[in-house]
């Protein structure tokens, strides 16, 4: 994993990085409990590194058939309870990343560890705790959306089927499908699909759930309830693993984020630490725009960019109080002046530079 | 389970014992590694449910019930039902007028063999239904289904769902195998059934004459049909272990049954060149026709047991094949 950008004197040495395998003590508020002696036929020693570790990867790495270098060396960490945000720009390698914790592909290189046990070789032990929405739904067209259900929990061998109606019926309901259950879903619209598809997800308590843009063809409302449900599922003590390119989204809902661009791991840490990690931005705002512009830069302020009344740059190094003295020698009238708060969109872009391009 | 199963020792997880911490002991090694207790299992902590061996059948009964409610298989079990009914009307139509079918110069073959005597004995539209369907119309139905079968699921995206539920892929595999072989039976008894009512409808049932001329009753020809009809469709599973391969191969369901089909109808006509017949004995379809000897008194059973063999070969050659590459095989569809 690679720092991020030193650029600015940052205060502490390593604020995004979670995946040091010292585990933070105060943050276990009962004294670790040792694995209860079950009368296991075969019980996998959890590796000391994955211990606080959901999801753990170690130098994974994908390479297509095609050649396409998809996922490049990615070591990641989501801790227990976390909402985990997976950021990327589009071809970034995050479906790919999703494909194999979940055991669909093979990794080239690297292992991953899911619940504390390698996938793919434990996916029969470990897929039953997961819930998981892979790329958008998949349903049966033909079926109506309460046997789709049915099937999907059908195929999971560890599923009770004395009650799979009554959980079928709970699921359809969390995501707001009952009035809906009895129609054919080839017949659903998108966002009913992909509700149909986190009903899914949520057939049996789970332990992770692992989201790949869950609110992708939603409406503002839909999304607002995903995100409710989400956080909802989180409280319950389900560690939520979410990939996305809504920057706002992965803000709202997440507690950690990780950020990938070509495949690799750029960084990965709590949400609040990522975007302290980005400098806010200087905020002028003011009718005569122009000047105001000329002015900064005769200031020495770089990356200076005009709006409809307002100029924003990057923030000084120095006092801004000769920054204001200087716009009104220049008689340019100043209605506000401030720095903005960095957002995560400022930290993502700091990470991924500019322009948000697809990766070849 | 995944491609685990297909190397069973090669990783540290043992392939059953494994398997069998599902849940418990899966909770203790997780538990332990200081997640706040709520957060382990949500419900009743500290008592795992033990999943019943019973309930892995689930998928199966799920299986079968999605592909019989398919309108897609019940239009083919319609083709096929539809298919004795032509062939009696136009038997009756054809004899009306007092004159008889000539039986043709298909002397060895199964059909024109017994339509002559379908006027006389309504049974023998049974016989000769599964005669005239057995070249094209029932293989074809059996490589529409076999051919779907995984590649269907990977088309519609829904495969993927399967395998992280987990489905497991072996488990799935014979699932859809086992599927496709209740698929080849139905679909016999629904042409030999359709023939059996069609025959009682518009002819005489009676004593049976044998090919070899000898008489039998009308219960043992009933049980020679219905030991046909199984003939019959065991004779299918060669294909359809070849087809559920094809359905690996790709993620194009229709890809997968037009390949199926293709190489059906390619294998029919090479059974047909005399040049070949070095290759023929081992071309899936080559003793398809053997059931006719089952109406012989006595049975011959060397063909009939050659053609059992055969379909056992194409079942486990194309069963190993499908397994090997769905087991190693990156599901990205
Ligand atoms: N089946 C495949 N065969 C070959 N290359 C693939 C395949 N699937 C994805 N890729 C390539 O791997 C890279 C990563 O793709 P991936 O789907 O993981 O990106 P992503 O981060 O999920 O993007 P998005 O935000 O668009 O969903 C891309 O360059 C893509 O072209
Ligand atoms: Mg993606």
């Amino acid at each position: 994993m690679e720092e991020l950008p030193a650029a600015d004197p940052a205060p502490a040495p390593v604020p995004v990085s979670i995946s040091a395998p010292a585990p933070t003590p105060g943050s276990v508020p009962v004294p670790v409990p040792e694995p209860e002696p079950v009368p296991a036929p075969v019980t996998v020693p959890v590796a000391p590194d994955s211990g606080e570790s959901v999801i753990a990867t170690s130098a994974l790495t994908k390479r297509y058939r095609g050649g396409q270098l998809a996922v490049d060396r990615l070591d990641l960490a989501v801790p227990a309870g976390s909402v985990f945000g997976f950021l990327g720009p589009n071809g970034s390698g995050k479906t790919t990343t999703i494909r194999m914790l979940m055991g669909l592909i093979e990794p080239t290189s690297g292992t991953a560890r899911v619940l504390g046990r390698p996938m793919p070789g434990a996916s029969r032990a470990v897929l039953p705790h997961v819930g998981a929405l892979i790329e958008g739904p998949a349903l049966y067209g033909f079926l109506s959306g309460r046997d789709n259900l049915m099937r999907y929990d059908a195929a999971d061998p560890t599923a009770d089927p004395r009650t799979r109606r009554t959980r079928v019926a709970a699921a359809l309901d969390r995501v707001g499908l009952t009035p809906a259950a009895g129609k054919k879903a080839k017949a659903y619209s998108l966002g009913m699909k992909q509700r149909l598809g986190l009903a899914a997800a949520l057939l049996q308590p789970r332990r992770l759930l692992v989201l790949d843009e869950p609110t992708n063809g939603l409406d503002p409302q839909g999304m607002r309830e995903i995100r409710a449900l989400i956080r909802e599922v989180a409280s319950e003590g389900t560690t939520v693993f979410l990939s996305s390119h809504l920057l706002d989204e992965i803000e709202q809902v997440c507690t950690h984020a990780a950020v990938m661009a070509q495949g690799r791991l750029i960084a990965q840490g709590a949400v609040a630490e990522l975007a302290a990690g980005a400098r806010g931005r200087l905020v002028v705002t003011t009718p005569d725009v122009g000047d105001a512009a000329r002015v900064l830069k005769e200031q020495g302020i770089t990356d200076v960019v005009v709006e409809e009344n307002r100029v924003t740059g990057e923030p000084p190094g120095r006092e801004l109080a000769d920054i204001t003295a200087a716009l009104v020698a220049a008689g340019v009238r100043v209605r506000g002046f401030g720095l903005e708060r960095a957002s995560l969109e400022d930290a993502f872009v700091a990470l991924t530079g500019e322009g948000f391009d697809v990766a070849g | 389970m995944s491609r685990a199963e297909g190397k069973a020792s090669a990783g540290s997880e043992a392939p059953s014992g494994g398997e069998a911490l599902a849940v418990g002991p899966a909770d203790g090694t997780y538990a332990g590694a200081g997640v706040p207790s709520t957060t382990s299992t949500p419900g009743k902590p500290g008592a795992p449910k033990t999943p019943s061996p019973l309930w892995t059948f689930g998928l199966l009964r799920s299986e079968l019930g999605v592909t019989f409610r398919r309108w897609r298989t019940l239009a083919l079990l319609a083709v096929l039902a539809a298919v004795p009914v032509m062939v009696g009307v136009a038997v009756e139509i054809e004899t009306s007028d007092g004159s008889s079918i000539d039986g043709g110069g298909g002397g060895g073959g199964g059909g024109p063999v017994f339509i002559a005597q379908i006027t006389s004995n309504g049974l023998f539209l049974v016989f000769t239904a599964l005669a005239a369907t057995l070249p094209f119309f029932l293989p074809m139905a059996v490589g529409v289904i076999a051919g779907d079968a995984i590649a269907g699921e990977a088309n519609a995206g829904t495969l993927r769902y399967l395998l992280v539920s987990p489905a497991g892929r072996v488990r799935l595999l014979l699932v859809k195998y086992a599927t496709t072989m209740v698929f080849c039976l139905v679909a016999t008894l629904v042409v030999a059934a359709s023939a059996l009512a069609v025959g009682a409808l518009l002819f005489p049932l009676g004593e049976v004459t044998t090919i070899s001329g000898t008489r039998i009753g009308l219960a043992e020809g009933l049980g020679r049909a219905v030991l046909i009809a199984l003939m019959v469709a065991a004779s299918l599973l060669g294909l359809a272990a070849l087809g559920l391969f094809v359905s690996t191969l790709t993620n194009s369901g229709i890809a997968a049954m037009a390949t199926t089909v293709g190489l059906l109808i390619t294998v029919q006509i090479l059974d047909q060149i005399p040049q070949l017949s070095a290759l023929q004995p081992y071309f899936f379809s080559h003793y398809w026709l053997s059931f006719a000897d089952l109406m012989r008194d006595p049975v011959h059973w060397d063909d009939l047991l050659r053609n059992l063999e055969l379909q056992a070969l194409y079942a486990a050659v194309f069963g190993s094949a499908a397994w090997a590459r769905f087991t190693t095989r990156d599901i990205t569809a």
